[in-house]
This record gives structure tokens, sequence and C-alpha cells, in this order.
């Protein structure tokens, strides 16, 4: 397929291959990118897109095919000549030292160390004239540890175009942004691709691809499956290419509240650090509802979470299932025990350990009861069932029950998660972020699954800093705000904006 | 440089790396014999037959390998659950203790019945030593490396102090030693007439215990999950501090058993070089053995057999037998290197 931009290439990625034992990464994929195109790299969770970055940042070397940048061939598997010829790279998961500088954090790497100081006038005039350029506002002398997400986003791409970036490639960059955040750093890119720079953008996010993107390219199990210019395609088209058919649109009836399965009274938490504890709230939980919890990060989800999880038990103030007070022993045992299904925020580093085999993480939080348990003895045909059961129920991709987990891809673990949560048909489900990073088809699973615990009576708290989401699927809307809840809010009663003033502090009794 | 894990490795990397391990073992034990003036070739060939050239040598290597594979299932137990136990040492000399104190007390019961008593009461002392460790680390945060390393000189003093005081063998000439066990409380043969205790098969039959424990059993799974992931562990409801005690009194009896196999098997009383540390050679051994339980009983024979042959070569040729120390050291490091590229691939960034 001829590139849909007459503008010269820049970067040519051609007929690239990689295998990983029997599974192939990438196969026979062909990328180009004109000068000052912005070309959307769109893909489920293990479809490829990060292996293909690899192998541009020279961090794999590619099977068969060559890599490109200005008509001239990379050197396989040499990871700074990619740098070296102008290609910067934002991770997702930010590669700063947060005791340092902005200043310093661009500069290491590029100078020798004996030179920083030397140095550092002209850098600091350069990176402000760079900033200024491209609307990347941040305080040039600030300690990154002090740095919004945002802000440290931005250092991350000044830091880029401070070694002359003419390509960036940028990985799922708005997973951590606010709305506002997102918007300015669409502003940034429109301004450096107005300037001539080019832009490689891994997302998921369909609505962000149609505003930014000139060209898409969806990968699909490790072929392209498909290249269209945005403007001859839709969303819907979109999706469909990515997960092979079109997923149908949530359509949500109301739901009555059902009987209180889990109530929190009065509960007060110790702050944590900077982190406000829960100052005093009442939350319920009712069966056959999803309770949203709407807000910005790090204003008490963790602390509700961890409660709810067991993992904490309150200062102050009572957690009650059912109707009875959980006490002393409130552990994450008891929680398990009451019937309370946890789908963690972090599903590598709480939900799964990695070096377990998906049986043995399957099994986790019911090992020790039969049938899994006789006497302490484990039966290991009836955990080998029960995993492959949820893999073939949940259409977990992986080469097997007896693989580690920390081969599978974050959508086909979260579904992994999901459906060891989901099995004891629980009456209490919490959803911490439970489709943060995955892509469209795993989203739609794990919503679907919610929205079928829901219809079967569950009580579901859904914690997201998405908003769309918990507009899109929650019954009743809470808003944490510095430690305090909001009232509830039914349905369709509020506007994005008016939770926004929620969010941002305002409506409760105590604010100014 | 970075580390990329491997998904499936290659038959290559699993049979090649180890193998290139042992060549560079052979390799720096040649080096040295170089260096001492002496033929490379004849010196190793030496230390071949010295270890398993013979009936002979071969089960002196047999019993030097006992202690150690109980030391070396110690570490492997406990290091699986990444509890640092560094005081094997201490738990051997522990349980050596608790031989000859129930062994020498004089109880008038048979040997079948007092023999499994020592056995026990080793286990218990050495449980017991690592238990309050184990609790330190988890009711007060303390380093369990600091704790069970230094409990070994602790140990060892109050050994000293009791087999010059109250444990003190009055018929001894005035040696620091105890009383030596009755006959009938040492342990049998395992085949009449030849020279290896039953300390050996019960720590074989031990490896495979732990072995079934760890992959057959829900205390098993507990144990690997709290080593690869506490946090993950505790979030699924494991009582992450209880598996850690459990696992705590596992290693430290495994280690006491050293300490009673050697009394009661060997060399029939306490003595202040019972163990020429045999507590931090385990953690060698676990580590060839990739702390793998069976792979223990391996490596433990390996090491054993390094210096046993190294003495017996050192006495036929003019070559220092620290080239075991040498040899082992190098075996160690290659092996845990080797080791790990079996599921890392280094990258260069």
């Amino acid at each position: 397929m001829a590139p849909a931009t007459a503008a010269p290439v820049v970067l040519r990625l051609e007929g690239i291959t990689k295998r990983f034992g029997t599974l192939t990464a990438n196969d026979a994929v062909s990328l180009s990118l004109g000068a000052g195109e912005v070309v959307a790299l769109l893909g489920e969770n293990g479809a490829g897109k990060t292996t293909l970055m690899n192998i541009l940042f020279g961090h794999y070397s590619a099977d068969e095919g060559v890599v490109e940048v200005g008509g001239l061939p990379l050197p396989p598997g040499a990871p700074r000549a990619a740098i070296a010829a102008g290609v910067g790279m934002v991770h997702q998961h930010f590669t700063l030292a947060e005791n340092l500088s902005v200043v310093d954090n661009i500069l290491i790497g590029t100078e020798p160390l004996w030179r920083l100081r030397a140095g550092r006038g002209a850098a600091r005039a350069r990176i402000a004239a760079l900033s200024r350029d491209f609307g990347l506002a941040v305080d040039p002398e600030a300690v990154v540890a002090s740095l919004s997400v945002g802000e440290r986003q931005r250092v991350e791409i000044l830091k880029a175009l401070y070694r002359d970036a003419r390509i960036l490639v940028l990985d799922e960059p708005t997973a951590v942004l606010t709305p506002q955040e997102a918007e300015a750093l669409f502003a940034t890119l429109r301004r450096m691709v107005a300037q001539g720079l080019s832009v490689i953008f891994i997302s998921h996010k369909l609505h962000e691809v149609m505003a930014l993107a000139s060209r898409v390219v969806v990968l699909r199990q490790g072929r392209i499956a498909g290249e269209v210019a945005v403007a001859d395609t839709t969303p819907a088209a979109l999706a469909a290419l990515m997960v092979g058919a079109a997923p149908a649109p949530a359509q949500i009836a109301p739901a009555p509240a059902g009987p209180a399965r889990l109530r929190l009274r009065g509960v007060t938490t110790p702050n944590e650090g900077a982190r406000p504890g829960l100052r005093g709230i009442d939350l319920t939980l009712a069966g056959g509802q999803i309770t949203g919890l709407a807000g910005v990060s790090g204003n008490g989800q963790g602390a509700i979470a961890a409660l709810i999880s067991g993992l904490a038990r309150p200062e102050a103030g009572s957690i009650e299932i059912d109707g009875r007070e959980a006490g002393r022993g409130w552990s994450a045992r008891a929680a398990l025990d009451a019937g309370i299904a946890r789908i963690p925020e972090d599903r590598h580093g709480t939900g799964s350990i990695a070096d377990l085999s998906l049986t043995e993480n399957a099994i986790l939080e019911r090992f020790t009861r039969p049938p899994f348990s006789r006497r302490g003895w484990l039966d290991r045909g009836a955990a080998r069932r029960f995993a492959e059961g949820l893999i073939a129920r949940h259409d977990v991709r992986c080469p097997g029950p007896d693989a580690r987990i920390r081969l599978l891809s974050g959508g086909n673990m979260q579904k992994l998660i999901l459906g060891r949560a989901l099995s004891g048909d629980p009456g209490v489900i919490l959803a911490n972020q439970p489709v943060r990073g995955l892509d469209v088809g795993a989203i739609g699973f794990v919503h679907a699954e919610l929205l079928a615990a829901r219809a079967r009576g569950a009580a579901i708290l859904l914690i997201s800093e998405d908003l769309d989401e918990i507009m899109g699927l929650a019954d009743v809307i809470h808003v944490i705000s510095a430690g305090r809840l909001s009232p509830g809010f039914a349905r369709g009663t509020k506007t994005a904006a008016e939770l926004g003033v929620w969010m941002a502090g305002g409506g409760f009794a105590d604010a100014a | 440089m970075r580390l990329e894990p491997i998904a499936a490795p290659s038959l290559w990397r699993l049979a090649g790396l180890p193998a290139a391990a042992l060549a560079a073992t052979v390799l720096a034990g040649s080096l040295l014999a170089l260096i001492a003036g002496a033929d490379p070739l004849a010196t190793l060939g030496l230390v071949v037959k010295g270890a398993v050239g013979s009936r002979f040598a071969l089960l002196e290597t047999l019993n030097r390998a006992t202690p150690l594979i109980f030391t070396g299932l110690a570490v492997a137990v406990a290091f699986r659950a990444r509890l640092w136990n560094i005081g094997a040492e201490a738990q051997l000399y522990l349980g050596a203790v608790a031989t000859v104190a129930i062994g020498t007390a004089g109880l008038g019961l048979p040997a079948a019945v007092v023999l499994p008593m020592m056995a026990g009461g080793a286990v218990i002392a050495g449980a017991l030593a690592l238990l309050v460790p184990a609790l330190l680390k988890t009711r007060m945060g303390v380093d369990e490396v600091v704790t069970t390393l230094l409990f070994n000189f602790i140990a060892i003093l109050f050994v000293s102090y009791l087999i010059e005081g109250p444990m003190k063998d009055p018929m001894g000439m005035g040696w620091p030693k105890s009383e030596r066990l009755p006959d009938p409380l040492r342990l049998p043969r395992m085949i009449e007439g030849v020279r290896l205790h039953w300390g050996f098969g019960l720590a074989v039959v031990l490896a495979v215990g732990v072995w079934i424990v760890q992959t057959r059993t829900t205390l098993g799974l507990a144990m690997r999950a709290v080593g690869e992931n506490a946090r993950a562990a505790a979030f699924a409801g494991i009582p992450v501090n209880r598996v850690i005690a459990q696992t705590a009194l596992i290693s430290g009896g495994l280690a006491a058993l050293a300490g009673f196999s050697e009394v009661a098997g060997l060399k029939g009383a306490l003595t202040r070089d019972l163990s020429p540390g045999f507590g931090y050679t385990g953690i060698i051994v676990a580590m060839l053995a990739a702390l793998h339980p069976l792979g223990v009983v391996v490596a433990g024979i390996f090491v054993a057999g390094v210096f046993v042959g190294a003495d017996s070569m050192s006495r036929a040729a003019d070559v220092p037998s620290y080239i075991a120390d040498i040899m082992l050291a190098t075996a160690l490091l290659t092996m845990v290197l080797a080791l790990m590229l079996t599921r890392y691939r280094i990258r260069r960034d």
C-alpha cells in the first residue's frame, strides 16, 4: 500500500518479521512516515506494536526486513543508531531520574558527566527555547519528583527534541493524562508537525487517533490489518479492523438498587505521605448496580480499594458486608471469604505473580480450599481443569496453562485475573481501574463481564479515572476529592462538567 | 545493558550453558595447577580419582556430601520463599547440641526410641533458631541476613562455652569436647561393611520430601508465591508472615539435621570444629542447584567431590588443596551466570 501523502518519506520499515519461538510477533510489517505527518499505530495488546517499535529502536533485531531513516538503513540491534538518526521515543512509563532537575534529566546521556555543569547555561537557554516553540511549559530547574505526570511527559518530549529528534514515537501518551493535559499534548504535537517533524502515535483510543493522525496503520496478531487515511474512515471501522469485528455499542438499561451488600460507615484512614486519607466517608454498594467512583488519582481511591480488598482496616468507622460488621480480623482472606471479588489496579505487581504459571495464578485466591486442597495436598488435576476452564471461557490467549504468566500481554493477563475474581459468583466486586492500558477488544470484554455480574445481582464498585467509562457504566456516581466523598448521583443527572467541579473539590460542605 | 526474558529457552541454552560453567571450573583448576608448577591434566586426574576413583573415595565423597545436602536443602527452601537464611551454620551447631544433650542424658530407653528423639530435638532446636530471626523480620522489619549471619557467631561461642563447661567430657583429658554418644546411639551404616551411614539416606529422602512439598502441597505453592511476589501473595489472601515463619521452621530444621547426622553418624561427639563451614557451603550448594531440592543432592555430591578430590590430590602431588576453594568459587560464579542466561538474554543499549 502506498503512503497517502506526497511528503518525502523520513522513516520506512519494510517487511519486518520477528519471531519469538513459535510466536510471530511481527509478520512482514511495513510502515512509512512522511515529513510533517502523524501516523497512528493502532492495535490490541499483543498485536505487535511494541515489538515493532523495539525493532525500530534496535532493542530487538528483526529476523527479516529493514529499517530506514532518511533513506539510510539502520544497523539492526544498535539502540543508539536510531537516536543518532533523529528518532526519539516517549515511553508510557517514563525514564526520568526523580531526584534530578529537569535540565539534568535532559542533559544526562547527551553530555559527558563532567561537562554537565559547564554547558548548563547554554543548555538551559536551548531548553527554554524548545519549550517556548512547542508549548511545553515546564520549569527547567524543578526537581522531577515535584512534577505532575503531564509535566513529566513534557520533559520526556523535551529530552527527545533536545537530541534533535525529527521523528517522535509516543507510546500511549494519553493513558496517564487528564483530559486537559491530553489537549495540551495534542496542541504541542500539532505544532511539531507544522514545523516539519513527524510523529508515530501509538494508541488504543480511537477518538484521539481520529483527532490527531492523518493516517492509521492497524496491526492485528502481528500483521497489518489495514492502512487507511483518517479522512476516509470512522471510529467504528477502525475498531472493526483492530478486533476483526465491530463491537456492539453498550446498551445499558437502568437497574433499580437491590439490597445493600457493602457499606462503609464514617470511615477514616490515616494520610499516606502527601496523599490524603479518607475523612469519614459513607458509601453503600447496592446489589444489581454499578457504583462508579470518579476522581483524579491519588484522592483516596487507593484507601477505599485497600479497605474493601481487606488490605487495610479503618482507623475509625466500620465496614459492613450484608449487614454484618467486619471486625478486627478483617483481612484479604476475610474479604475473599465474604464473597468480595477484587480486580486490583496493578495487575503486574498485585494481581499476578509473574513467574508462576497461569494455573497457579488462577487458583491463587482459593488453593487452600477444596477442591484444590485435599488436606494440604494440591490437587493439580483440579487446578489445571479450573485454569483451562478460565482460559477457554475468557478467551485468554496464551501458550498454555503451564506457561509463566509473565509471557501474557496486559489484556490477556487481565482476562485471567477477571476470570479468577468472578468465578466464585461474588456478591461484591471491586474493580479498580479494570481497563487501564487495555485495547478496545479487552475493554469491551471486561465491561461485558461487569455488566453480566450486575445482572446477576452483584454490587460493583468501579474505580476509574476515565470519566467516560464511569458515566457510561455506572448507575450511581460518587466523586472523591481529597479524601471526601460526594453524594451519589443517579445516572444521567450530572454532566461531565458538573462532575468535574466535584473532582476539583467544589460542592463539598467544607469547600471554600 | 539490560536483561530480556526468554519465553522458551533452547536446549542449547539449557544444556550448553551449565556445561560451559563446568568447563570454566575445570579451566580454573588447570590454570592453578599450572601456576603451582604441576601438570594440569594429571592434577585434575588426581582430583577426579580422589573424589570418585575408588570405592573408598566415593564413599568418602558421599559422607562429606551428607551435611552439605542438609544445609543446601535448608538454604534452598528458605531462599525460594525469599527468606535469606545465612545462619545454617548456627542451626547445624544447635542441632548438634540437642543431639548430644539427648543422646548423653542416659535416658535408659532403647536406641530405636532415643535416635528419633535426638533427630527430633535437633530439628526443634534448629527450627527455633531460625524462627527468631524470621519473627524479627516479619514483626519488626529486622533484616534477616544480618541476624542469621551474626547468629552463627553466637551459636559457635555458645557451643564453645558448653564444651568447655557444662557439657565438657570429664574423661576427655582436658580437650574441649562433649561426651561421646554411646555406641547404640550412633547412626547405623546403610550397607553392612560399607562406611556410609544412614545420614546420607535421610538427606536424599528429605530432598525428595522437600521437592514433593514444594510442588504438590498448598504450603509449597504458598512458599513459592510469597518468594516470587509477596505483595501479590498477600493480596490473594495468603498469610505471608505465617508462611515465612513456616518456611523458617522447615529450613532451620533441615540445617539442624546436618548437625545431628555429623554427630550421630560420623564424629560421635560435639566439638568446635564439627563443621568446617558446612552452613556457608550449603549456600553454594543451593545456588549451584538453582534452589531445586533434587539438584541439591547432585550439587552437594559435586561440591563434596571437589573437596575430597582436592585433599587427596594435594597429598599425592605438591599442589595446595586450596585449589578446591577456588574451583568451587569459579563453579558458583559461572553457574549462577549460566543459570541466569538460560532465562534471560543480555541486550546492549
